[in-house]
């Protein structure tokens, strides 16, 4: 079950960021932001190798003492998926967390293709990519 | 003794030895030594991959107890591998006391179902010599595998002589130590195996009351414990890790509900909280409290992360150590939060921060400098974690309060200093230990701040060096809000302000907005009073805040501007961007051009992000005036056609939450490329190519200067447009603001400020542009016509356009106009004038006064504001002056029909109508010279005149060509001569009544020239006709009639040529392909006249003759001239002499055929001055060569010449001969009387082709 799922624009700034519970938003966005350090770490350290193995998924950012994880994914063309979740679940093996990841992504791709959505916009009016994220933050796997 | 577990990585597995001990001890040092050299493969259960190990082991003495009772679990006291060792080599001895003890030593072992055994016979040479009866070497051997190794040979083996240095004694040993190996293995293989099958047996029943999984703990370690002595770390460190795995689900299942017994155990209240520790090997004090049962779960975790670290350090991963740990630290603050253990406030913080620092110490201990350089990444996160919980433990103590802790925090600091115990005794001789240091930390506020900045630093400085920047500043404004808890916000602001950059370049609004109310504070704090009010204003216009923060910022900046208004002169510029947006500006006029004192007034819409109305004292716009060379620039008619737009300016909203780089940048121009190979213009390359590439690649500005107020410079001096006294509501108001125009020129508006008392909000630029033009314009007059053109004869309008500018016309000023001869300006009762406002919009009606007296027409003028325009029109006429047809005059003096002109110039002349030019001169009331003007007509029409022949009699005709786009009534259409020879008259063939000729059409007249007297003389021809334009029923005027006058000389006929065709005799018709005759006869018609003496007329005896020269041409190739085409014939000039020429002419095709032109020139014998010309425009110059060479002889040419084809070389050879010249007889004087004659050809009987062309 993810907590605070946010799609970063390539320049690092937050095309979409939604958190549950809300109160506490400021905090998930410092802890995206912080986050955004070890997804660049990853991303640079492994870049080639990502690139020759398709593999978007960067796996654990890193585990924080409220126990709720980050995990990073990146699309080729740098937007980076960072979702933060409540691992007190630990049902929620690798491989769902890859396939929310690739969830998310599809529904991203849906959100470029619109016609009236400008790329590097904020992702606001796009009601499918909102209840997709909607439907992982509730989910119990 | 062997219940005390022995030290790992020293112990071996045990090899018990029985038998002769003196000779055991002498043999153990190179036992001991040799073992472990040579490696073993070690083939295992259960598919895991063979290794290669050395065996170590540990010899010790035979004893009966131990030997392990049934169900036991020790493995690591077990005794592997029993030896008995013996150098008896005397089989009475043998016999009396070894075989006894051999067999007591095998009941043990079988009692105790121990199988694994060997007996060493040592053999010694010195020894044997010593005895007598000595039996053969093999025989106790061979006695003891017959008594005790039942089917089992291998069990007993021989070592020679093992303390000599020979190549005997290297052999038995080698062979000794393999057997020893691999019983050992063997050994360890089985009962490994054995142990750990029970072990999972045990395993599998933890669902079952009364497990426990301390219990099991200590068997899996047993294992983990002889793996590691087998210095298999890897698979020794599994086992801690499934023992780990094992407890967190149990932990985890706990809290889904699912509760074990054993775990409540754990669950018991925290009470010592010092830390990992990771020095010793094995923590004995922790272990015994696991195997007791009386662990908690944070000894528990700390028992297993202390073996775990220590098997990892082994295996030479240090950095997975840190990586586990911090993973370690976050579950055990967790677990103990799931499982609801109550833990004293800050006992967690402790541990924690213990745990960190050991931990790192730990790393740092057995790694070098470099190597921890260069593996921060993995580390800082412990560094980090430990300075997130020394400030959290210094706050909960009241270390960070100004005032130091009070009562009930000293109180708490004891507690937690109680909770950690005394020192360990392994790290109670180092400095920097973590107990002293958290024990130093929480002594005083002054250690705390020294120990809590020395790790905030360094846990910056290392998350710096790894490039987590965003880390960095997240530290960093930890140590912000520690430094403004200190009150030292000088310090706090630098960390504040990089935060702040980074989430500005970033994107970030929360954090903005979280670290903007911070900065905003401390600002405050250090008095930074454009600072404040700056972050004040964009915290105001925030919409992350709440309304009430929002209202508190805003009040902020107006308390300070109410505050101040006493002390004049200081000013503090903000920038505008967050106080308001300027969203659009609108001129009316809509073309943001007045004249010189016309009033403009520039409304704005400003849209204030202010939570509350805000009272500003002024909003003025500054504005930059520019005065334009181009004079032409400044009138109302360049600026109304230049700018089209409908006045209003928008402004694009900043979109300031996105980083400055992103909407900074334009939008991407791209084009088509196309690239063609110049010489076949094929498409060589083609491709996309942007053209703003010099926009999009220019470095980014490393600083943005959003927040800088010192970017902002007031444009003072400059001329303002201003508005008093405004309030903003909150959204968009609307400012007007009016200015009378007062010097011309271009004035660009710049800034836009909000003032209200000392804060002055700022728009440093404007853009895109905002202009407005005044402009002072002279009076102008503009004259020009209705129509496309003016037309000459018929009244044509002509529009006046009188532009004021700065002239006001008073009542009574007139333009005066002096009249031209040729052209009237009709004056009609009633003329109207139309006032137009320099927008072009109709100001009033007005009537005109137009007066004509002999020399001036006085147009009255109505009275007119200044930059208006009048508007009126005036009908005038140009008359057709007398020499008016005198363009076609040249034509008509040569006395040739216009059909000898060239095609070319005939074309030419259709297109363009002949024209005059009036130049007016006109005065007006604003100015004392006169304007002039010049006006340009055309004539409607062309004439062409032409002399018809019907044998002697002659006929006149005239065509009138209308060149305009008008329809015409031509009507009393008269030709006269006006030589007044009455020899002459002319009798028209032409209809009486009007006609109607439209546009671009002609109308033929045709009169009969008579004449009583031969011959006649020439004549002198006018043509007149009255014209009105078809569309106009009635017209004021009369208009004067169109005329053209011509001359005709020498149209009297003086011959007649007939051609005649013959067929050959004795045919009917003429055939395709046959000669025929062709007889030409020229008659003279009359005697001697005026007209023949020239040159050519030769006379002998009174008998006058003239030489004249014909030529048989057929221009449609119908015919073959055979023979000569042309000759020259010697004229008489009498009345009815006839010259007649044969000629052989055959039909090249049949049907009827027009007969060949017959040509008849004068032919004037050789002038030196005109020996090489030649008429240019004449066909002759093509055939006139035979007439060269065959002069006078009518000698034939054999050849049959076709026209056109003759460039004869012999040309070259007579160049510069004296050459006769030609002259056309003008065409009235030959009649051709077969013109228009065919003659019927039928094809040839015997042409299987019949050819027929259709033209």
């Amino acid at each position: 079950m993810a907590v605070c799922v946010a799609v970063i624009a390539k320049e690092n700034y937050p095309l979409y960021i939604r958190s549950v519970p809300t109160e506490n938003e400021l905090k998930f966005h410092y802890m995206v932001h912080t986050s955004l350090d070890v997804v660049d770490e990853k991303i640079s350290a492994m870049g080639k190798a990502l690139v020759d193995q398709r593999e978007l998924y960067l796996g654990l950012l890193y585990p924080t003492e409220d126990y709720k994880k980050r995990y990073g994914y990146v699309t080729n063309s740098k937007v980076k998926f960072v979702m933060v979740v409540d691992s007190s679940n630990t049902a929620l093996r690798d491989n769902e967390i890859r396939s929310m990841f690739r969830k998310l992504h599809n529904s991203y791709t849906d959100v470029m293709c619109n016609p009236f959505y400008n790329p590097g916009d904020r992702i606001q009016s796009s009601r499918a990519f909102d209840s997709m994220v909607t439907s992982m933050m509730i989910q119990v796997c | 003794t062997p219940l005390t577990p022995p030290l790992p990585s020293v112990e071996r597995a045990p090899v018990v030895g029985a038998g002769d001990q003196n000779l055991f001890t002498s043999i153990y040092p190179t036992l001991s030594q040799q073992l472990p050299r040579e490696p073993m493969e070690w083939r295992r259960s259960y598919g895991r991959a063979p290794k290669m190990i050395h065996l170590e082991s540990n010899f010790v003495q035979f004893k009966e107890e131990l030997l392990p009772k049934e169900g036991n679990k020790a493995l690591l006291t077990f005794p592997f591998l029993h030896i008995y060792w013996t150098e008896c080599c005397d089989t009475e001895v043998y016999k009396a006391t070894v075989k006894d003890d051999l067999t007591k030593w095998q009941n043990v072992l079988k009692a105790h179902s121990s199988v694994d055994w060997l007996i060493v016979v040592v053999e010694n040479d010195a020894k044997k010599k010593n005895k007598t009866n000595i039996l053969p070497r093999t025989s106790i051997v061979d006695k003891i595998r017959n008594d005790f190794c039942n089917k089992q040979s291998d069990r007993c083996v021989v070592l020679n002589d093992p303390l000599k240095d020979s190549s005997r004694t290297q052999e038995s040993w080698n062979a000794f130590l393999t057997k020893l190996r691999t019983l050992l293995l063997m050994s360890f293989t089985k009962n490994l195996g054995k142990f750990e099958d029970d072990m999972r047996t045990l395993r599998e029943k933890r669902t079952e009351p009364g497990w426990s999984f301390c219990e099991y703990f200590m068997v899996q370690e047993e294992l983990a414990f002889v793996f590691e002595m087998l210095q298999q770390f890897e698979d020794a460190l599994v086992q801690y890790d499934e023992l780990d795995a094992l407890f967190s689900q149990y932990v985890v299942n706990f809290g889904a509900g699912d509760g074990a017994n054993w775990l409540t155990f754990f669950c018991q209240p925290v009470k010592s909280w010092n830390g990992l520790t990771l020095r010793k090997p094995i923590d004995m004090e922790k272990r015994e409290l696991i195997q007791r049962q009386e662990a908690t779960l944070l000894d528990l975790r700390s028992y297993l992360f202390a073996r775990q670290c220590t098997l990892l350090l082994f295996l030479q991963r240090p950095w997975e150590v840190a990586q586990r740990a911090l993973e370690l630290l976050h579950s055990c603050v967790q677990e103990l939060k799931l499982l609801e253990v109550s833990v004293p406030p800050g006992a967690l913080d402790c541990w924690v921060f213990l745990s960190c620092l050991e931990v790192l110490q730990r790393i740092e201990g057995c790694c070098d400098r470099a190597q921890i350089d260069s593996n921060i990444a993995h580390t800082v996160g412990l560094w980090s974690y430990a300075t997130e919980k020394l400030k959290s433990l210094g706050y909960l103590c009241g270390l960070v309060s100004e005032k130091g802790p009070n009562s009930e925090d000293l109180n708490r600091t004891v507690d937690l200093l109680a909770g950690l115990g005394a020192e360990r005794p392994e790290t109670a001789n180092t400095a920097q230990s973590p107990y002293k240091k958290l024990k130093e930390a929480l002594s005083s506020v002054e250690a705390f701040e020294k120990h809590y900045l020395d790790l905030s630093h360094a846990t910056i400085e290392m998350y710096t060096s790894i490039g987590r920047i965003r880390s960095a500043k997240f530290v960093g404004k930890d140590l912000a809000e520690f430094y403004m808890k200190k009150k030292s916000p000088q310090k706090a602001e630098t960390y504040l302000q990089g935060a702040l950059k980074n989430y500005l370049a970033e994107g970030w609004a929360l954090p903005i907005t979280h670290t903007r109310k911070q900065l905003a504070e401390c600002q405050k704090h250090l008095g930074q009073i454009e600072n404040y009010l700056q972050t004040s204003s964009l915290l105001a216009s925030d919409h992350h805040l709440t309304e009430e923060e929002r209202k508190y910022f805003c009040q902020e900046i107006l308390n300070f501007a109410s505050e101040q208004t006493d002390s004049p002169g200081h000013k503090v510029v903000l920038p505008m961007h967050s106080f308001a947006h300027l969203r659009d500006l609108r001129f009316t006029p809509s073309n943001a051009v007045v004249h010189v004192g016309g009033v403009l007034s520039v409304e704005i819409t400003v849209c204030s992000q202010m939570p509350v109305p805000v009272h500003m004292d002024q909003i003025a716009i500054s504005v930059h005036f520019s005065i334009e060379k181009n004079s032409y620039r400044k009138t109302a008619e360049w600026l109304t056609k230049h700018k089209t737009s409908n006045g209003i300016i928008n402004f694009p909203m900043e979109t300031s939450p996105f980083p400055a780089s992103q909407n900074s940048l334009p939008a991407l121009e791209l084009y088509e490329m196309f690239e063609r190979s110049p010489s076949d213009n094929s498409l060589n390359t083609t491709g996309i190519i942007c053209k703003n590439v010099h926009m999009l690649l220019r470095r980014q500005e490393s600083s943005t200067a959003l927040d800088t107020p010192s970017g902002v410079a007031l444009d003072d001096g400059a001329p303002v447009l201003k508005c008093c006294g405004v309030t903003l509501e909150p959204g968009a108001n609307t400012i007007t603001f009016r200015t009378q125009a007062k010097e011309p020129g271009t004035y660009t508006l710049r800034q836009l400020c909000a003032s209200a008392g000392p804060v002055c909000f700022v728009l440093p630029h404007l853009y895109p542009l905002a202009q407005y033009d005044v402009y002072s314009q002279e009076p102008q007059l503009h004259v020009e016509p209705l129509a496309d053109s003016l037309l000459a004869g018929i009244p044509q309008k002509v529009k006046f356009t009188v532009t004021t500018g700065h002239y006001t016309v008073k009542n009574g000023d007139s333009l005066q106009l002096s009249n031209v001869e040729a052209m009237l300006i009709l004056c009609h009762a009633e003329n109207k004038a139309v006032i137009y406002s320099n927008t072009r919009e109709k100001a009033s009606d007005a009537s005109l006064r137009v007066q004509s007296s002999d020399k001036v027409t006085s147009i009255s003028l109505p009275a007119a504001p200044a930059y208006h325009m009048i508007e009126f029109e005036l009908e005038v006429l140009s008359l057709p002056s007398a020499p008016a047809a005198g363009g076609e005059g040249e034509s008509t003096m040569l006395g040739m029909t216009e059909a000898q002109r060239k095609p070319k110039d005939t074309q030419k002349a259709d297109h363009c109508m002949a024209t005059t030019d009036h130049k007016v001169s006109i005065e007006c009331p604003w100015s004392i010279y006169s304007t002039v003007i010049a006006l340009t007509f055309s004539v409607p029409f062309r004439t062409t005149h032409a002399v018809l022949s019907a044998g002697t009699r002659k006929y006149i005709q005239v065509c009138v060509q209308n060149l305009s786009e008008l329809d015409f009534r031509l009507s009393d259409s008269d030709l006269v001569d006006t030589g007044d020879s009455t020899d002459l008259q002319l009798l028209p063939l032409n209809t009486k009544s009007q006609q109607h000729i439209c546009s671009r059409q002609s109308v033929f007249f045709v009169w009969e020239l008579t004449w009583t007297r031969e011959p006649p003389p020439s004549l002198r021809g006018r043509f007149s006709m009255e014209f009105r334009p078809a569309s106009e029923e009635r017209l004021s005027i009369s208009l004067k009639p169109y005329t053209y006058e011509f001359q005709v000389e020498n149209f009297f006929t003086l011959y007649t040529v007939k051609a005649e065709i013959l067929p050959p005799a004795g045919t009917e018709l003429c055939r395709t392909g046959s000669l025929c005759a062709l007889e030409v006869s020229i008659t003279r018609l009359s005697d001697l006249l005026e007209v023949d003496r020239d040159e050519a007329l030769t006379e002998s005896d009174e008998y006058f003759s003239t030489k004249l020269m014909y030529e048989v041409v057929d221009n449609s190739s119908n015919w073959a001239v055979c023979g000569k085409s042309s000759g020259v014939i010697s004229m008489p000039v009498v009345a009815q002499a006839t010259h007649r020429v044969h000629m052989e002419v055959m039909p090249l095709f049949a049907g009827y055929l027009p007969l060949p032109d017959v040509r008849l020139f004068k032919y004037l014998p050789h002038h030196s001055a005109h020996s090489s010309q030649l008429d240019a425009d004449s066909w002759i110059e093509n055939d006139s060569l035979s007439v060269d060479k065959h002069v006078d002889d009518q000698l034939d040419s054999s050849s049959i010449k076709s026209r056109g084809s003759v460039h004869s070389a012999a040309s070259s050879e007579h160049k510069g001969l004296p050459m006769p010249r030609l002259q056309a007889l003008p065409p009235g004087q030959v009649f051709n009387s077969s013109t228009g004659m065919q003659i019927l050809v039928i094809p040839s009987k015997d042409d299987h082709v019949l050819e027929v062309s259709v033209t």
